[in-house]
């Protein structure tokens, strides 16, 4: 593009003389000297306080190690409502104090004493000179000639070729960083006939146990003995099955179609897993039951069929089927119909 | 020769082998300029090697394991529980190592600091436009620093294993596992099975004290070799040129100075790491993925792409037998890598736009370049709405006002606020290149008021110094792309004629407002004004003791009436 094409900036070769019009530069404005510049008594006290700040950093040094050994590590030093712990707190104090002393010395120091008339330098263009260009572009073109990179053709070729097949190797020596995740989010330990327990007493829980308005947060009957096997299977297994009972007036609740049978006496049971990413969900609003996300504020209303009712989750949360068993505990009639937890692009 | 000087016997050693002198000579006593904003950048370094230094203290003793243990410290809240090895010796530090706490304290508070001086540094050289020729891979390398600060950051939050970090995993494995069509094979390699399994603290343990500081280090180097190599940029003033630089020398001053900054820096950390708590993980108890925290934050440079997530509303796309997350892709998969990338390349986008070649090394003032100026408002409105967002629900709580309003006012706010700020601060930015054209036109205003014979009273200005008109003037004159004819004198229509247009368009967008200084000519009038009435009216201001009373009379109007008289 030619030059007339460019914004209008006068003077646009030689930068000096835009910076100079209307008023020319009057150059570097006269050193102002200090009162340490001018009087030596100024000048002897600033060295007093520098030297008493560096003094002081070392002689905290010596206190933290000192406190480090002399306070109990379980000691607590309480001013009012505020408390923490006196070792920790008094080897942190020495340690700042000393490092900032140094700090403050130093920069004292600079300021009021070392010579502070400002001085200049060249700079100099970021890019080389003309011979320097002319000398590398010679040295490159005799290399490349030397060695018939560009006249070999099947040499570069078959090396282009070679180097970016190494990239292969690289991604697919990452394979075994994980299992693939086949059937794996669609499942969770639910199975028809799975007691409904406390996820805290582990206890089973009969429909009667629950008051109307109330909400238990509640696990599968098969989770707990996980724990003694596999802490990783337990931990993944609960991620997926932890869901929330909760007891809503029977006439209040709106069933969706082909779920009639899907609660006990208006006991309704949802995963726990926020549809959104994941994060338990457990801030129950008994009046309105709606349950908050705490992460990022999606509500769902369990009264009807637990759809969103604000925030970024997309999907209402997966309803397990209940039913009660011989002996009268709620029990899982299968495992949910859908995933549980966020949405991923498989899913349908 | 006897006179020859030589160096000392161990500097001479090394001289010898590695030639020191030579590296020396050219920077020892290399200047650098002076200003309270060249100090951002110096605190995103120092507290990285405190984050060095406080991090190998601390990987002397965690134990970068998911293993399950029985916790057995001094922590008696939490003795007996069930956790991981992690977890456990993140208390151990705690609570059984001597100061322990306060090294994560400090090191978190580092991390916190890092942060935002990187952030603020970036802000600073993108208002002075230190980003332009020869600066902009400077800039991109900066940009890759803070990018790799804020996830270096975030993996080291998840370390401890403790609830409130396990809650952020769980945000993050739910953003990877709904990114399109690879989502589920990412979560799964990268937490090596189903969430929350047991191998993530080992392998981010691994990329948190190698992968990462270490790229972060190459960067630094290339950072600081290249503001060497540019020498600093300065801010316009008297004797200061494009061909120069003015300050002071490294060898002593800023030996001093930036090595006494540095002890200042950890100082205040380290006081911060004694004084104020941060991340109390003990009080949170392990991870347990059926549990959460009302009120759950992550640190603060999370909080922007927290509120991205937040404010979103709930859409989601069923087609061809799969799921499209738009609730995730918008907000954590396309705004904030598209708002990052512009932030990158924005020298280049500028570069373009001003047709500008020059290499650059006197800083804007941020009101000489009201666009961009304006640009940076939007987005930092941008950025600190999306922030704000991260914490509605605490600004719902703090402040009793319902949640869903604060989502709401934010959901539209985020369109209409960087529009509104960028409006203003270009405004601004305008006016007070206007002030700065009367300071240098008219003077300052003395406060001293004068009555003329007929009865009219006047404000005697008094000129500014020839230092500060000079540093007010130092600055270019840009004017507006200027595209030229359609054809030329042959009929021959102009080659890229569209692209033109509307680099034309934006260049008169950045530029057609902007208020130019004024000429050599315009100074001389207004001064012949001011001169020629200066005396005479100082004369009459003494002859009239007790003179009081303040009546506005605006600039156009007296210089008319001063003609006048």
């Amino acid at each position: 593009m030619s030059d007339e094409k460019l914004p209008v900036v006068p003077g646009e070769h030689d930068s000096s003389v835009v910076v100079a019009e209307p008023i020319p530069d009057p150059g570097i404005e006269p050193h102002e000297p200090r009162i340490t510049d001018i009087d030596p008594k100024a000048a002897d006290r600033v060295e007093r306080q520098v030297a008493t700040l560096f003094s002081l950093a070392g002689l905290l040094a010596l206190g933290s190690c000192v406190a480090y050994f002399a306070i109990p590590r379980d000691s607590t030093l309480e001013f009012g409502p505020l408390s923490g712990n006196a070792n920790n707190l008094v080897i942190g104090l020495c340690l700042g104090l000393a490092l900032f002393m140094i700090g403050a010395g130093a920069i004292q120091w600079a300021k009021k004493l070392m010579v502070d008339t400002e001085i200049s330098e060249e700079r100099h263009d970021a890019h080389s000179s003309p011979a320097q260009k002319a000398d590398i572009i010679e040295g490159f073109q005799v290399g490349v000639a030397e060695s018939g990179f560009t006249r070999r053709k099947l040499i570069r070729r078959s090396l282009i070729g070679a180097m970016g097949l190494l990239g292969l190797p690289a991604i697919v020596m990452l394979r075994d960083l994980g299992p693939l995740p086949g059937r794996s989010l669609y499942n969770t330990i639910w199975a028809k006939g799975i007691r409904v327990v406390n996820d805290v007493t582990l206890r089973p829980i009969k429909p009667s146990d629950l008051i109307v308005g109330q909400l238990v947060n509640a696990a599968p009957a098969n989770l707990a003995p996980m724990q003694e096997e596999s802490a990783v299977e337990y931990q993944n297994a609960k991620a997926k099955a932890s869901v929330i009972v909760v007891r809503i007036a029977p006439n209040e609740i709106r069933v969706p179609a082909g779920r009639e049978n899907w609660g006990v006496d208006g006991i309704l049971c949802y995963s726990k897993i926020c549809t959104h990413v994941g994060c338990p969900i457990s801030l129950y609003e008994q009046q309105t039951h709606h349950v908050l996300c705490p992460c990022h504020q999606s509500t769902f209303d369990l009264a009807d069929g637990a759809k969103v009712v604000f925030g970024p989750a997309a999907r209402p949360l997966p309803q397990l089927p209940l039913a009660v068993d011989a002996e009268g505990y709620l029990v899982a009639q299968s495992g949910f119909t859908e995933p549980v937890g966020p949405s991923f692009w498989e899913r349908g | 020769m006897s006179t020859t000087k030589d160096f000392p016997p161990p500097v001479k050693w090394v001289d010898d082998r590695l030639g020191i002198g030579k590296i020396g000579k050219k920077n020892l006593r290399k200047v650098f300029p002076d200003h309270w904003s060249f100090m951002l950048g110096e605190i995103a370094l120092y507290s990285f090697i405190i984050l060095i230094l406080t991090g190998i203290f601390l990987t002397l003793w965690f134990k970068p394991s998911m293993g399950e243990v029985e916790y057995q410290g001094s922590y008696s809240l939490l003795k007996g529980l069930h956790m991981s090895e992690a977890y456990a010796s993140t208390l151990d530090i705690t609570f059984d190592v001597r100061g322990g706490l306060l090294m994560r304290q400090i090191h978190h508070w580092a991390a916190v600091l890092f942060v935002a001086s990187m952030m603020v540094h970036l802000l600073r050289i993108f208002f002075t436009g230190a980003f332009r020729k020869p600066r902009e891979l400077n800039w991109v390398i900066g940009f890759g620093m803070l990018f790799l600060g804020i996830i270096e950051g975030f993996i080291g939050y998840g370390l401890p294993d403790d609830l409130l970090s396990g809650t952020g995993l769980r945000i993050t494995q739910g953003m990877i596992q709904a990114s399109p069509v690879i989502g589920t094979y990412l979560s799964f390699f990268i937490f090596g099975g189903e969430f929350p399994g047991n191998e993530f603290v080992s392998r981010f343990f691994t990329i948190h004290v190698l992968l990462i500081p270490g790229l972060i280090l190459a960067l630094v180097t290339a950072h600081l070799f290249l503001v060497v190599y540019h020498k600093h940029t300065q801010y316009p003033g008297p004797g200061r040129t494009e061909k120069n630089v003015v300050g002071y020398p490294l060898m002593p001053v800023y030996m001093a100075k930036a090595g006494g900054f540095f002890f200042v820096v950890f100082g205040v950390t380290a006081l911060m790491g004694a004084l104020l708590q941060i991340n109390p993980v003990w009080l949170y108890g392990p991870y347990n993925p059926a549990e959460v925290t009302a009120g759950s934050q992550p640190d603060w440079y999370m909080g922007w792409l927290e509120g991205s997530v937040r404010l979103m509303p709930g859409f989601e796309s069923h087609f061809w037998g799969v799921t499209l997350s738009w609730n995730l892709l918008i907000p954590a998969l396309i705004i904030p890598p598209a708002f990052v990338t512009l932030v990158a390349l924005y020298p280049f986008i500028e570069q373009w736009i001003t047709g500008d070649k020059r290499e650059h090394h006197l800083l804007d003032r941020p009101r000489n370049m009201p666009t961009r100026t304006g640009i940076g408002a939007a987005f930092i409105t941008f950025y600190g709405l999306l922030w704000i967002g991260g914490g509605n629900d605490l600004i719902a709580t703090h402040f009793g006002v319902s949640l869903n309003n604060v989502t709401w006012f934010l959901r539209v706010m985020i369109f209409l606020g960087p529009v509104f700020a960028f409006w203003a601060t270009r405004r601004i930015a305008i006016s007070l290149q206007r002030s700065d054209n009367d300071r240098i036109l008219h003077g300052l205003e003395s406060g001293i008021i004068m009555r003329l014979p007929h009865g009219e009273y006047i404000e005697k200005h008094t000129p500014i110094s020839t230092y500060e008109a000079y540093e007010l003037t130092a600055r270019d004159r840009i004017l507006p792309l200027d595209i030229g004819p359609e054809t030329d004198e042959n009929g021959v229509r102009a080659p890229k004629r569209a692209i033109n247009k509307v680099r034309a368009r934006l260049s008169r967008f950045y530029f057609a407002d902007s208020v130019q200084k004024p000429t050599a000519e315009e100074i001389a009038e207004a001064h012949a004004h001011g001169h020629h009435d200066d005396h005479e009216e100082l004369g009459h201001a003494a002859e009239v003791p007790g003179l009081t009373g303040t009546v506005e009379v605006d600039d156009e109007t007296a210089r008319e009436q001063i003609t006048k008289h």
